[in-house]
């Protein structure tokens, strides 16, 4: 091969990412330019504290977010997440308080029930093909019924397990001075950064893409792809028990009441973040960014002193002008 | 030729209320390209999606060098060395180009865990090496124009190291250079040793690439015959079962007609420039050009389905304005696109809706109400005038076939009273039965004062059906031709006109 061919072939993509790469700077600079405007405006926004407590609030959105980040990704949606996150952090209650099973064991029930449930909704999608809106809509109601089964409509605290409220907010660093960064926060980074290894260097990524992009040119290819359409269900699950537990471990109990809208926090995440809900299209550093988005959105206009009402409808202003934007580069295109 | 590679006997094959196939039979030896031929539902697609497992053959016997094979699904005939590239190319568009050809079959690094991108993009690269191609495996897959995708699947399949390569119909979107390219790849394959099942509705390209040809009519194996001793009307007939009247050329001379529709500067970004022409009433006009000349482009400028930087239009020689589709419609102007059942039906619903759907204000009354008595005596009247054939007016257009699908879209703006008619590739995907008959109706049509604009990427369809040609080259027009005075070779030297000499003499 001649060498100019090499270099042509070296630079191309490049090219190819910018695409992509220019959407995630665009969402960056959005964030930071937000974030400049409410320091600007409030003293009280750019501080240690409140910057923490940002992450914090953001850590079970974002983890939600980067679940169903797969689901969206193979152009399928998930509504389930959200009072799926509650009904695993209700299991982990009753197994550790009631059942008295070790906390580890607890946690590893939180992720099993995700995975059950996400599992569930997969095989109604691939196999029995009903349409993923319905399906994990079903889902939805179903965990929200049982969580309020299960923890007889009651809350259960965690009070005698003092261990429990560590796992989101102790802090491993907490011995560096100025780096009280709640466990729930680097949870939610490793969550992510394990994410997006596995959706750009496994097979497993790829396939998502692969659906999302054309499923039955998968299909024909000659791989199973019924089969890891169900698995980008069940890691979303997987993912909504961890959220489950971080939930849990905030609040030192299970709200078997909470749960819904989270899911529409987490599907705003990865819409701004550049995800496209036709499949095919998304990554993870998008939908944190995209969570930090609606975060430091709501963070800031509560500083700022604006009525909760307002921020619920400003942030819906965001989502549609994203959403709209993305429209836009795909018409060009 | 010693043991062929596939052979099929005694094949068949039936869906719920049809016996698709019967006792069909077929071969392929090694090194050689079998063309496959006959109308739509003549079971060449049937045949094809069983040899390569995506339906299961209801009895009969498919031989493999020889030995009886059992093809479950699509990955055991992929193991047993058969490829196929469908009609309808199926892409991942976000996907690379090297990542398309692998997927399912990525090499793997750090014990597996993990993709290896960089062997992914050599090996992609060294197949294309193989056949001389020169396409950068990291490119976007949905970045590259048909033809290139096309040769993407032509890899892909070899790539699995496949001894017999089934392609179903994959000249219909490429033009004459990007067909020659492809022949060329096709004949390297052959010289290779692989077998090639072809699969085409466009005749001319018959005896180009064939050793042999095998005709299927009605779900039966009627015959195959050596390209080399076979001539084109014995084919055609054999398909249809029955002589095909080739309706004389049409050639009348409507330049003392008045002008129905004029069009000057139309222009649009890169894509048009400074286009123009007129069509008098009662005139087929041909719009003749290679793929990317700018044709539909224009056509849909006019209709306004498409923004345009400058441009006048006029209709019965008052100027007018059209900025959406609904104008056009206003003003009397159908545009019948290319992909009929993406842009020109809604083919889950029945004959009746998709008849009335550009007219429904028509048959409405005051309060809202589908007069649909009314719509349903002018939609069965218009479909008798078109010999739609339909088991009734509540039929699916999803269940009919291409030629009667295209006549719903033609029925459609025909009760809409167009008298201004965009054809755009109307026989495309139709076969050879039905191509005469859309045929006949563009000529009634025109005869009845209707005034039509014929796109069509193959020449003699341009050459017979036209009045007078335009021909457009890479957004411009580059000419005008007399159907009278046009040849093949007139028209392919102003479809290939680069250089800016546009001829005004005729345009205006």
């Amino acid at each position: 091969m001649p060498k100019t061919s090499v270099a042509a072939v070296a630079a191309a993509p490049k090219k190819n990412s910018s695409a992509v790469a220019r959407q995630k700077i665009f969402a960056f600079s959005s964030l930071i330019i937000l974030m400049i405007a409410f320091s600007l405006a409030s003293p009280n926004f750019f501080k240690a504290d409140n910057l923490i407590a940002i992450m914090l609030a953001t850590a079970v959105t974002g983890v939600l977010a980067v679940g169903i980040t797969f689901v969206i990704i193979t152009g399928g949606i998930d509504l389930s997440i959200g009072t799926l996150m509650t009904f695993c952090s209700v299991m982990t209650a009753k197994a550790i308080t009631v059942w008295h099973l070790p906390i580890l064991v607890g946690l590893l029930v939180a992720i099993l029930t995700g995975m059950t449930f996400g599992c569930l909704s997969g095989i109604l999608i691939a196999k029995l093909k009903l349409p993923p809106f319905i399906a994990t809509l079903g889902v939805n109601m179903l965990t929200k019924g049982l969580s309020l089964i299960v923890a007889q409509s009651k809350p259960i605290y965690f009070s005698d397990y003092p261990v429990f409220s560590q796992i989101s907010m102790g802090s491993v660093f907490g011995f560096i001075k100025d780096f009280q960064i709640p466990n729930a926060v680097l949870i939610f980074f490793i969550v992510a950064i394990v994410s997006s290894i596995i959706l750009n260097k496994t097979s497993f990524g790829r396939y998502t893409f692969a659906i999302g992009s054309n499923e039955e040119a998968v299909r024909l290819s000659g791989v199973n792809s019924d089969r890891w359409k169900i698995g980008a269900y069940v890691l979303c699950g997987a993912i909504a028990g961890i959220a489950g537990i971080l939930i849990a471990s905030r609040l030192n109990s299970a709200q078997p009441a909470l749960g819904q809208g989270y899911e529409t926090d987490a599907i705003a995440a990865c819409v701004i973040g550049g995800t496209s809900m036709s499949g095919g299209e998304g990554t993870i550093l998008g939908t944190i960014i995209g969570a930090f988005i609606i975060t430091v959105l709501t963070n800031g206009l509560r500083i700022l002193n604006v009525p909760q009402e307002w921020q619920i409808v400003i942030t819906g202003l965001i989502i549609i002008g994203a959403v709209y934007l993305d429209t836009l580069r795909r018409k060009k295109k | 030729m010693a043991e062929p590679l596939i052979a099929v006997k005694n094949l068949n094959k039936s869906f719920p209320g049809v016996q698709a196939l019967k006792d069909v039979q077929f071969d392929l030896f090694p090194g050689e390209i079998h063309t496959l031929v006959g109308e739509n539902g003549a079971g060449k697609s049937t045949l094809m999606k069983i040899i390569a497992g995506i339906y299961q053959k209801d009895s009969g016997e498919i031989l493999l060098a020889g030995k009886p094979i059992d093809i479950a699904n699509p990955r055991s005939a992929l193991d047993h060395g058969i490829s196929i590239i469908h009609q309808e190319l199926n892409m991942m568009n976000h996907l690379t180009v090297a990542q398309n050809i692998f997927i399912g079959r990525e090499p793997k690094k750090a014990k597996g865990l993990f993709l290896d991108e960089k062997k992914l993009n050599d090996d992609a690269r060294s197949l294309f090496a193989l056949l001389k191609l020169n396409i950068d495996p990291t490119t976007k897959m949905g970045d590259l124009t048909i033809a290139k995708q096309q040769m993407v699947e032509i890899i892909k399949a070899i790539s699995y190291n496949s001894k017999v390569l089934i392609m179903d119909e994959p000249t219909a979107a490429l033009n004459a250079t990007e067909i020659d390219e492809l022949f060329a790849v096709m004949r390297n394959l052959r010289s290779k040793g692989i077998g090639i099942i072809y699969i085409s509705h466009r005749m001319d390209e018959l005896f180009r690439i064939s050793d042999r040809i095998t005709v299927m009519r009605d779900g039966q194996y009627i015959g195959t015959f050596r390209a080399a001793d076979a001539n084109l009307d014995q084919i055609i007939s054999l398909m249809v079962g029955r002589k095909i009247e080739q309706s004389a050329a049409r050639a009348h001379d409507c330049r003392d007609q008045p002008v129905v529709l004029k069009v000057s500067g139309l222009s649009r970004g890169k894509v048009l420039k400074d286009v123009g022409f007129e069509v008098h009433k009662g005139e087929v006009l041909g719009l003749a050009g290679l793929m990317g000349a700018g044709r539909t482009e224009a056509a849909r400028a006019i209709f306004g389905a498409d923004p345009i930087d400058a441009g006048e239009v006029w209709v019965d020689g008052k100027k007018v304005h059209i900025q959406r589709p609904a104008d056009a419609v206003h003003h009397g102007i159908g545009y019948l696109s290319e992909d009929r059942k993406r842009y020109g039906l809604a083919v889950g619903l029945d004959v009746e809706t998709n008849s009335g759907l550009a007219s429904l204000k028509q048959f409405t009354g005051p309060a809202g109400f589908v007069k649909s008595k009314q719509l349903r005596a002018i939609a069965q009247d218009t479909a008798n005038k078109l010999a739609i054939k339909t088991p009734s007016l509540q039929q699916k257009v999803k269940y009919l076939s291409g030629g009667n699908q295209q006549k719903v879209v033609i029925a459609k703006w025909l009760i809409r009273n167009c008298d201004i008619l965009f054809f755009d590739e109307p026989t495309r995907g139709i076969d050879v039965g039905a191509k005469q008959e859309i045929y006949r109706l563009i000529n009634e049509l025109a005869d009845s004062g209707k005034t039509i604009i014929m796109i069509s990427s193959e020449l003699p369809e341009i050459l017979r059906m036209s009045d007078r040609i335009v021909v457009m080259c890479e957004g411009r027009v580059t000419g005008e031709l007399m159907a009278s005075e046009a040849t093949q070779e007139k028209v392919m030297k102003l479809a290939t006109q680069r250089e800016t000499m546009v001829q005004k003499a005729n345009s205006n």
